[in-house]
C-alpha cells in the first residue's frame, strides 16, 4: 500500500515527525541507508536549527532513481510517519490523497500548552481517523518502556513503517542491524527486538 | 576545470552539505580552518576538528577567524574559514582589505545564509559581498557540487590570489545526498615573503593595488564566462527560460523539466554572454535566486529583459511548489492547488529551554522583578522573551545587549527615570562581541546591571568549546578565560562583580535587587553548567504530591519543560475574583533534580521521588 504504489513515478517521498530528541533524523537517516544500500538516489532534510530544544523536527526522505529538489511538497508525501500525535496531525496536509499515516500515540505537551497559552488538541488520533486518511495509531512509546529505554521508540517506529516501503521489510531491518553493529554493538540485540515488536504490532492494526 | 580531480573516484558517502565541504577542505590540503559556530554552518569545523594532519578551531568570532585563516595564507598554506551569513559581516572589515592585497595560499571562506530563518535573526543574502569585495562566489546545489566547488574553488583562489566566497544556504548545509570523494592533493606552504606594499595596506600601498583588484575582477569574469560550473541545459519547452544557482535548481528542474536552465555555480562575476545565448533562445528569461533580486538586476542593467521578484517572493525557501505558483503568475493563469487535505490548526512549538536549564531560574527571577528593561542577546537565552518568563526586551546582534544597555541608559526621559536597565549575555557571546560593549559602560559609566550567564558552552549551536570552557575543539585541555578577571580588567569595580549559583534563586533575586539599585556598572555571573555538556551532573528527581499540590502554578513559572498540568480548576477567592488553579506532576523520568521549581512552591508539595539525604534551598529573604 501506500509508498509501496508509488514505483512509477519513481520516487518515494516519506515524512518522518516528531519533536527534538525522539529520534527522528537518526529513524530517517536509517530509512536513507536502507534506500542507498538498495542503489537508489536519495536526498534526506531538515530544518534543525533549534530542534535540540524541544522544537518540532520534520525530516523529508525523498529516494528514487535521481533526487532533484530535496523537499516533500503539501499533497505529495507517500508515507507520514509522526512519532508524536499532535505533530503527525500538524503534518497530515503533506500526504498524498490515500497515502497511510503511521502514528505513535504519545501526546508531549509542551510549555506553551502547560502554561495555558495554548491548548493541545483533546483527540488528535481522533481527528486523524475523522480525516479518513489510512491510519495506523499505536503506543510506540508503551512497547520500548517494555524494552526497558523510552529511546527505542524510533526504532518501534522504524519497525512499524517497515511494511510500507517499496522494498521488503529485511532491508530496513539490516540497515538497522548494520548501524548498531557498527556504533552500539550492545545495543543491536534489543533494537532488533523492537524493530520486530514495532512491526509486529503495525501488522495487527487494520489500517 | 576539475577534470584530474573527478577523472576518479576515491569514494562514495552520503553527506550534508557541511560534511561535504568539510571532506574537500581535508582533501584539498588545507592546513588551517577557523570558524565561530553559527546555524546552519557550524558542523563544518566540527567534521573538521575530527581529519587529524589539520589545524581546526573554534576562533572566538568570526573576524578573528578569517584573520586566522589570512595569516595561514599569507604563509603560503591553504586555508579556510566558515561562518553563517551574519558572521560575515563581523568579517566584513578583514574581507574588504583582504581582496585588496589578495592571498597566497588558496583562501575559501564558507557563509552560509539561513534562508527561511530557522535560527537567525535576520535573512540577508552574502551574494552581495562579492559585488562589495570584488571575489569571485560559488553556489553549490547540492552535497555533490559542494565537495567539487570547494575543491575548485582552491584552485581559483591560487590562479587568481583571490579569497572564493562559497555561499552556502540551509538547503545546502543540511540536505544530506550522495557525494563521490576525489582524490585527495597534499600542499606544503610555499612560505612567508616580506613584501611590504602587498601586506602593509597603508593608502600608499593600498591605492596601486585598488587597479589590480579591478583587473582581477575582469579576468574572473572572463574566468566564469568559461566555467563548466556555469551549463546551458537546453529544454523542448522555451516559453520560459530559467537563469538560476544553489538550491533554487534543483526546485526549477523538478517543477519544469523541460524547459531550459542556466545553472550558476560560478555566479559572480555573471557568466552575461550565456544569459544574453540563453534570453535569445526563450519567449521570457525568468531568474530565480534566492533570496535578493541581485541577478536579476545585473541582467537587466546588461540590456537582457528578464523577470524575477515580479512573479517570485523576495523572503524565504523557494520551493518547486512555490516556483510553479509564480510562473502561473506569470502566465496569467490560476495556480493548480494541491491536491491535499488542509493544514489542520495545531498549538505551535516553539523551541524550549531544557529540563533544569540554568537559564530557567534567571528568567525565573528575572520575570519577578518589575520596572526593569531587559536588554537581550544571541544564544538560548534569547529564548527567555518567551513564554513563561517574558523576561527579555530586545534582541539584535552578537554582543548588542552591552551596547544598547548603555544606550538605553542614556537615553531614558523622564518616564523611564526608575527603570532598571539590565543586560544579559552568554558566555560566548560576552567573548564574541560583548567585551567591548561592557568597555564602553565602564568607560562611560553607564547605570546597567550585567548578567553575564556563563554556561561554558555556545549552548544554542550544540555546546561547542569556546574561551570560557577551558577546553579546545578537540575536547583537549586550553587556557581558560577568568570572568571576574577579566570584567574588572575591563573597569568594572571589584564589588560590583559577584559570582552565583543560578540555582540558589534567593540568593539570585538578592543579588539582583541589590546590584540595580547601586547606580553604577555591576556583573553578576553565573557558574553552572549547560544541561547539555558533559560538565554537568544529575541529582535524584522530583515529584508532586498530589494531595500536597494546592493548584497555584507557582512552579510553571519556571518553565521547565518537564512539569505538566494533571489538572486544571478554578476557584473563586473571598473577594470574588475567580483564580485558575493548575495541579502538576513531574515527569520523573525527564527531570536531573535542579530543584528550581521546589524553591516557589508553598506548599512543600515537590519532594525528591525517592528519598534522599534532603537539600535545603535558602528562603527569600524579606
Amino acid at each position: 500500500m501506500g509508498a509501496a504504489e508509488n514505483g512509477m513515478r519513481g520516487i518515494t517521498n516519506i515524512l518522518v515527525c516528531g519533536i527534538g530528541g525522539q529520534g527522528v533524523m537518526t529513524a530517517t537517516e536509517i530509512l536513507a541507508e536502507a534506500a542507498l544500500a538498495l542503489g537508489f538516489d536519495a536526498k534526506k532534510t531538515e530544518v534543525a536549527g533549534m530542534s535540540q530544544r524541544g522544537g518540532v523536527v520534520v525530516s523529508h526522505l525523498r529516494f528514487g532513481e535521481r533526487v532533484l529538489s530535496p523537499q516533500i511538497a503539501p499533497g505529495e508525501a507517500d508515507l507520514l510517519v509522526g512519532f508524536e500525535a499532535a505533530e503527525t496531525l500538524r503534518w497530515v496536509h503533506m500526504l498524498r490523497r490515500g497515502a497511510p499515516v503511521l502514528t505513535n500515540t504519545s501526546r508531549l505537551s509542551p510549555p506553551v500548552v502547560e502554561c495555558g497559552v495554548f491548548d493541545y488538541p483533546p483527540d488528535p488520533v481522533g481527528q486523524l481517523r475523522a480525516l479518513g486518511v489510512p491510519l495506523q495509531a499505536f503506543d510506540a512509546a508503551g512497547i520500548a518502556l517494555e524494552f526497558g529505554d523510552i529511546r527505542l521508540g524510533n526504532t518501534v517506529m522504524l519497525g512499524a513503517m517497515s511494511d510500507h516501503l517499496p522494498f521488503p521489510a529485511e532491508i530496513l531491518r539490516d540497515a538497522v542491524a548494520a548501524r548498531f553493529a557498527q556504533r552500539k554493538p550492545e545495543r543491536l540485540d534489543v533494537n532488533l527486538r523492537a524493530f520486530d515488536a514495532g512491526r509486529a504490532r503495525a501488522a495487527a492494526l487494520v489500517a | 576545470m576539475g577534470n584530474a580531480l573527478t577523472a576518479a573516484v576515491a569514494r562514495r558517502l552520503f553527506l550534508s552539505g557541511n560534511d561535504a565541504v568539510a571532506h574537500a577542505v581535508r582533501d584539498a590540503g588545507v592546513r588551517v580552518a577557523a570558524a565561530y559556530p553559527g546555524t546552519p554552518s557550524t558542523e563544518i569545523l566540527e567534521v573538521l576538528a575530527r581529519f587529524p594532519g589539520l589545524y581546526a578551531e573554534w576562533s572566538p568570532n568570526e573576524k578573528v577567524a578569517l584573520e586566522v585563516a589570512l595569516g595561514a595564507s599569507m604563509m603560503g598554506a591553504r586555508a579556510f574559514s566558515a561562518m553563517k551569513h551574519v558572521g560575515l559581516n563581523v568579517a566584513s572589515d578583514a574581507l574588504m582589505t583582504l581582496t585588496v592585497t589578495g592571498v597566497e595560499g588558496g583562501l575559501v571562506i564558507a557563509v552560509a545564509d539561513d534562508v527561511g530563518m530557522s535560527s537567525s535573526q535576520n535573512e540577508q543574502d552574502s551574494r552581495f559581498w562579492g559585488r562589495f569585495a570584488h571575489v569571485p562566489v560559488f553556489e553549490p546545489a547540492d552535497s555533490q557540487e559542494a565537495y567539487d566547488m570547494t575543491r575548485a574553488a582552491f584552485g581559483l583562489s591560487e590562479r587568481f590570489r583571490v579569497p572564493v566566497l562559497l555561499r552556502l544556504t540551509t538547503r545546502i548545509c543540511h540536505v544530506k545526498g550522495r557525494v563521490d570523494l576525489a582524490p585527495p592533493e597534499t600542499r606544503e606552504p610555499t612560505g612567508f615573503v616580506k613584501d611590504a606594499r602587498r601586506w602593509v595596506m597603508v593608502p600608499g600601498n593600498a591605492k596601486p593595488r585598488l587597479p589590480l583588484m579591478f583587473e582581477r575582477e575582469a579576468a574572473l569574469a572572463a574566468e566564469s564566462a568559461v566555467s563548466p560550473f556555469n551549463l546551458l541545459e537546453t529544454g523542448s519547452d522555451c516559453r520560459i527560460g530559467f537563469v538560476t544557482a544553489g538550491p533554487a535548481y534543483m526546485h526549477v528542474r523538478e517543477a519544469f523539466p523541460d524547459a531550459p536552465v542556466l545553472k550558476l555555480g560560478f555566479s559572480y562575476p555573471l557568466p552575461l554572454a550565456r544569459i544574453r545565448e540563453l534570453a535569445g533562445q526563450v519567449d521570457t528569461l525568468l531568474v530565480v535566486e534566492e533570496t535578493e533580486p541581485l541577478a536579476e538586476h545585473e541582467i537587466r542593467a546588461a540590456g537582457i529583459a528578464c523577470v524575477g521578484k515580479a512573479v517570485l517572493p523576495r523572503l524565504g525557501e523557494l520551493s518547486p511548489e512555490v516556483l510553479r505558483r509564480g510562473v502561473a503568475r506569470l502566465r496569467g493563469e490560476a495556480a493548480a492547488e494541491p491536491d491535499a487535505l488542509p493544514p489542520q490548526p495545531v498549538f505551535p512549538r516553539p523551541p524550549t529551554m531544557c529540563v533544569a536549564c540554568p537559564h530557567l531560574g534567571i528568567y525565573y527571577t528575572l520575570s519577578q522583578l518589575r520596572n526593569i528593561i531587559i536588554s537581550g542577546d544571541i544564544g538560548c537565552y534569547t529564548l527567555g522573551a518567551g513564554h513563561p518568563w517574558n523576561a527579555l526586551d530586545t534582541c539584535i546582534s552578537m554582543g548588542a545587549s552591552m551596547g544598547m544597555a548603555l544606550g538605553m541608559d542614556k537615553g531614558r526621559g523622564v518616564g523611564d527615570g526608575n527603570k532598571k536597565i539590565v543586560a544579559v549575555i552568554g558566555d560566548s557571546t560576552f567573548m564574541h562581541m560583548g567585551m567591548q560593549g561592557l568597555l564602553d559602560i565602564t568607560y562611560n559609566r553607564g547605570n546597567v546591571t550585567i548578567l553575564l550567564l556563563d554556561n561554558r558552552a555556545v549552548g544554542m549551536t550544540g555546546g561547542q568549546d569556546n574561551p570560557a570552557t577551558g577546553r579546545d575543539i578537540h575536547g583537549q585541555e586550553a587556557g581558560r578565560v577568568n570572568f571576574p578577571q577579566l570584567c574588572e580588567a575591563l573597569g568594572v569595580k571589584k564589588e560590583r562583580i559577584r559570582v552565583v549559583d543560578p540555582y540558589q534563586l534567593p540568593v539570585l533575586f538578592k543579588a539582583l535587587r541589590e546590584e540595580t539599585k547601586i547606580d553604577e556598572p555591576s556583573v553578576i555571573i553565573t557558574d553552572r553548567p549547560c544541561v547539555l555538556i558533559d560538565d554537568y551532573k544529575k541529582t535524584p528527581p522530583y515529584a508532586v504530591i498530589d494531595d500536597t499540590c494546592t493548584g497555584c502554578g507557582n512552579c510553571l513559572e519556571v518553565g521547565c519543560p518537564a512539569i505538566h498540568v494533571s489538572r486544571r480548576d478554578k476557584v473563586v477567592k473571598p473577594s470574588g475574583k475567580e483564580v485558575d488553579l493548575a495541579f502538576v506532576r513531574i515527569e520523573t523520568s525527564a527531570c536531573t533534580g535542579c530543584g528550581l521549581c521546589v524553591q516557589p512552591c508553598a506548599p512543600e508539595a515537590i519532594v525528591h521521588a525517592t528519598p534522599v539525604v534532603p537539600v535545603r534551598f535558602m528562603k527569600r529573604e524579606g
